[in-house]
């Protein structure tokens, strides 16, 4: 058959004439320009997962608490006494690569939305950020564009950011990550759901206007980057965080009215996406006039207004007969409120234009089965990872209990790795992010292993439930071993929660990952995805959502396309019964005793942190995660947290025991002096990472019930390690050589100047 | 003791003001919204923080044009007592009833964080629970917080004693100041004493489990000198 459209244009749409093929035998014509703009960002990875779909089929999604799955705009679980929790992650990647204050301010305002769309008032933000090496300047540049972005809207719109993490590799220079992720209370009795119902019902446009910002979005952030990206800036969106402050609270008001049937936001791919997915959720067709569509430009064509991703919008489907109270309720906030269209019988989307029809197309045809690509999987993994496996600690210089010779001693190494950008301080940051707002955060950011917030209606009395939240990833781990890599992050998500004392109880994950068109990239991608499957099923909590980031690549200046680490971030959300049972990070009181659990945790220098930043290697393999001691490890913290013998707990992650002892040492404002014991080299014992390891204090009063319960639950697999008091951190090895002596005030300085020394 | 909230579309603490003035002391809440001129017969008007109208403009620029604005410069005009927190503080310096203005933070970024602010009298409502020269801790969070007036008025201020809250150090020395405010000016009332404006957040610290309670005494001390 002859094509409409030349191959360039084809390309545009990033469609591939295979697909272009089954475009026209679905319609059984050519479709026009609108239409197959519609195609384009409907069938991209970023609303269709062509490339992830067949992979994601084996996440778990089914558990007594999850009340809605993936599929929906967020992802619910149920807490108990009424209470049920909205929760989604979401990328901005590209935008950001290419505009990081709106890029990533959007990114904000389009999680949001995604959470308020349930019924739900949004209570947190957290986000997960990976930028390139802080000595470029551009690195600089981006990551204080992205945080300052993340503060506009998240501040304005009074969501409080509660949480995150942040790495700093060469491996995303000129591709950030940026990952956000919103939690929300429901408020309405009934989720609200998106699947549009009611022959004859109103299809409102309601929230801000129309016009050409954010063209072709999906498709853009399902693209590699190049050195023309800059060019596609007007696929970045412009966030207005003061109208989505009235959105939300326009849109939960209807919702509490019971006269709106479904609600859909407008993200990626605008009217195309929010018309064609509630009318085939909804199994029925949906008619929409583009001229009722209030535009803040003239002259747009029907494919602008289609693919347009103006943030601040929403469709609703509203009872027939209810529109007047529905859009009287918008116009109070200062809102845009239009009835633009109809629930129809016919399955298909209709675009009207001055009269005319300007797009037909048959919902199946848009958004059911979609392209799927089954790729083949590498028998082998490939040899990059093969001869990364091959490293061993032995093929480090030699080291004793001094140190890395008589000019390095540890003391020195262990400040040196406080005070990297990856593990020092993060205050630069979320010192620019409300955290507080809405009167509810438990923990502030900085002092525990996850964030909790105080689950709490208006003019409902306590005590109060909590709600904990983190998000984890370490790329380095995934890159070396994408399999262990995704497990870990799962463990180590549960890990920080269990450390507040919180019950793991499900996921959101974002997949960030290279182009999965290469035999390596997808190696990698279904690799991970596998072990995020298994690490779930392992540890009870099930993938309710999330969202899936392909394409991060950047194009070098010889052509030849670099991807960032395969990169999957785990959000996971916790439980807290009981929010005067909480604990924090850093030592509590002078005297306590410090015991690790989890001794007998493989751990191993490959991937660590130790070696990328001190000896800028990249090889080794992390350990395999040992889910049976994960869960018991986890199980005896919470319980010692909820007995109220745990003063604190954290997590031993990147940089390995001693830094964990450091950290705690400096959010607890003490000293502590402390015997570790090995087998092996002494870096590996001191900053060796794996899973399964939670450092905690306890009073001498609980010495007795606490070591009863240990050695019931946990025999074989804790040690006390010492005492808590004085002005430094000194560790000694069994046979009384001092490995570490270091003053807190030396160690705090190192922590505090890693990120300030870049950032200003 | 009846409150008043107002509410702008851009108010975002309004309902932690409620939850301090309803849900833990026990008073009456009565919200105005922002195209009222009725203010309901209230005590005290709370004005929230927030982003009143956005704010792209310059920090209650426009709220300061807005209906309920005008009511509430009658209701202080005649001696009512009116609270304005953090984007409230900002209102009430563009309405004219504080003087000076409030600019960019010194460091350019918005800064939330826990400071201390000593307390400089204890002869009006809103500070009669703390003590002259005492130290307490409440939140910040802004972006334009840096008190600004010049050298007349803020000697016209300091010689009526109309600054309430300075920040400072652990230990009261007048040589911490997150901001860049002038003589280190976090809560300013007007010659009469019934309009306070201060940056730092007192609802953000009325409950133990989020933020200590030093911030909860100002209502307390409202509240002892109600009839």
């Amino acid at each position: 058959m002859e094509f409409a459209f030349c191959d360039q244009e084809i390309a545009a749409h990033r469609l591939t004439k295979d697909e272009y093929r089954e475009i026209l035998r679905r319609l059984g014509r050519s479709p026009n320009r609108a239409e197959l703009g519609m195609f384009g960002v409907m069938w991209s990875e970023h609303c269709c997962y062509k490339n992830s779909r067949p992979l994601l089929g084996q996440f778990p999604t089914q558990g007594p608490r999850i009340l809605v799955g993936p599929g929906e705009n967020a992802g619910v679980v149920d807490l108990g006494e009424g209470l049920r929790l909205a929760f989604k992650i979401e990328s901005h990647n590209h935008p950001s690569a290419v505009e990081p204050f709106q890029g990533a301010a959007t990114g904000v305002g389009g999680i949001l939305r995604d959470i308020f769309t349930m019924g739900a008032r949004p209570i947190a933000l957290l986000n997960s950020l990976r930028f390139g090496d802080l000595e470029d300047g551009r690195t600089r540049t981006l990551a204080a564009g992205v945080v300052a972005g993340i503060a506009h809207y998240g501040n304005c719109v009074g969501v409080p950011t509660v949480g995150g993490e942040v790495y700093f590799d060469p491996h995303y220079q000129g591709n950030p990550l940026v990952n956000v992720m919103a939690l929300g209370l429901m408020e309405t009795k009934e989720i609200v759901k998106s699947g549009a119902q009611g022959i004859g019902n109103p299809v409102l446009y309601v929230g801000s206007t129309t016009g050409r910002d954010g063209m072709g979005g999906a498709s853009f952030a399902s693209a590699e980057l190049s050195e023309q990206s800059a060019a596609d800036r007007p696929a970045v969106q412009v966030g207005d965080p003061f109208l989505g402050k009235a959105l939300i609270e326009a849109c939960l008001e209807a919702f509490q009215t019971g006269m709106v049937v479904a609600a859909q936001d407008m993200g990626a791919a605008g009217i195309t996406c929010s018309t064609s997915e509630m009318a085939a959720r909804g199994g029925v067709g949906i008619e929409f006039d583009l001229d009722r569509v209030p535009a803040r430009e003239t002259g747009m064509t029907p494919q602008e207004y289609l693919l347009s991703e103006s943030q601040e919008r929403m469709l609703l489907v509203v009872q027939a007969g209810k529109e007047a109270q529905i859009k009287e309720i918008f116009h109070r906030w200062g809102l845009q409120a239009v009835v633009a269209g109809r629930v129809i019988p016919d399955p298909v989307v209709r675009i009207l234009f001055q009269g005319q029809v300007a797009a037909q197309v048959p919902t199946v045809a848009l958004v059911e089965d979609t392209p799927v690509y089954h790729r083949q999987l590498l028998e082998q993994p490939p040899a990059y990872a093969q001869s990364a496996w091959a490293w061993c600690a032995a093929d480090l210089p030699p080291c004793s209990a001094a140190g890395l010779g008589p000019e390095r001693p540890w003391s020195q190494v262990l400040q040196q790795l406080l005070g990297g950008p990856n593990l020092a301080t993060k205050q630069w940051i979320y010192r620019q992010y409300d955290h507080q707002v809405q009167n509810n955060t438990v923990l502030l950011p900085g002092g525990a292993d996850a964030a909790v917030v105080r689950l709490r209606t208006l003019g409902q009395p306590g005590p109060h439930r909590g709600v904990a939240a983190t998000l984890d990833g370490n790329g380095r781990l995934v890159y070396l071993d994408p399999y262990r890599g995704a497990q870990a992050a799962v463990a180590e998500a549960a890990r920080n929660l269990s450390c507040v004392g919180a019950e793991p109880l499900a996921v959101t994950d974002n997949l960030n990952f290279g182009s999965p068109e290469t035999p390596v990239g997808y190696w990698q991608l279904a690799t991970a995805c596998r072990g995020i499957a298994t690490a779930c099923a392992a540890l009870g909590t099930p993938v309710t959502g999330g969202n899936v980031s392909l394409y991060n690549e950047t194009l070098g200046p010889d052509g030849q396309p670099q991807a960032i680490y395969p990169t999957p971030v785990i959000g996971m959300v916790g439980l807290v019964e009981d929010l005067e049972r909480l604990c924090g990070q850093g030592w509590v009181r002078k005297g306590d005793l410090v015991y690790l659990l989890g001794t007998g945790a493989p751990i191993s220098l490959g991937g660590s942190e130790y070696l990328a930043s001190v000896h800028h290697t990249l090889a080794g393999r992390p350990p395999a995660v040992d889910f049976a001691r994960e869960l018991k490890v986890q199980t005896a913290c919470r319980g010692g947290i909820r007995q109220g013998w745990v003063a604190s707990a954290h997590d031993c992650a990147e940089g390995g025991l001693g830094v964990a002892l450091a950290e705690a040492c400096i959010s607890g404002c003490l000293g502590a002096t402390l015997t570790i014991s090995g087998a092996g080299r002494w870096d590996e014992v001191l900053f060796g990472e794996g899973g399964g390891r939670i450092l905690t204090s306890v009073s001498p009063s609980h010495q007795g019930a606490w070591e009863a319960y240990l050695t019931e639950h946990l025999a074989g697999e804790w040690r006390c390690l010492g005492g808590v008091g004085g002005d430094t951190l000194t560790i000694h090895s069994q046979d009384g050589s001092t490995l570490i002596q270091v003053s807190l005030e030396d160690l705090t300085q190192a922590w505090q100047q890693g990120l300030t020394r870049y950032l200003a | 003791m009846k409150f008043g909230v107002v509410v702008f579309p851009g108010s975002n603490c309004d309902r932690d003001v409620a939850y301090v003035v309803q849900d833990l002391l026990g008073q009456q809440l009565h919200w105005i919204w922002h195209t009222e001129q009725d203010l309901g017969g209230v005590d005290v008007v709370v004005i929230p923080g927030g982003f009143s109208y956005g704010d792209y403009l310059r920090c209650g620029a426009l709220a300061r044009l807005s209906p309920v604005m005008e009511a509430v410069c009658a209701f202080a005009r005649g001696g009512g007592m009116v609270l304005g927190i953090c984007n409230g503080f900002q209102v009430l310096t563009e309405a004219g009833l504080l003087p000076g203005a409030l600019i960019r933070n010194q460091k350019l970024h918005f800064t939330c964080d826990r400071v201390h602010l000593r307390v400089e009298r204890q002869d009006l409502p809103w500070v009669q629970d703390y003590r002259v020269g005492e130290v307490i801790t409440l939140p910040i969070a802004h972006g334009e917080g840096c008190y600004y007036a010049d050298p007349t008025t803020l000697r016209q201020l300091e010689d009526q004693g109309q600054v309430l809250l300075r920040y400072c150090s652990a230990s009261g020395a007048l040589n911490e100041n997150p901001n860049g405010s002038l003589n280190g000016i976090a809560g300013l009332c007007n010659a009469a004493g019934n309009v306070l404006g201060m940056m730092p957040h007192p609802e953000r610290a009325a409950d133990p489990l989020t933020g200590g309670t030093a911030g909860r005494r100002l209502f307390a001390g409202l509240l002892a000198a109600s009839p």
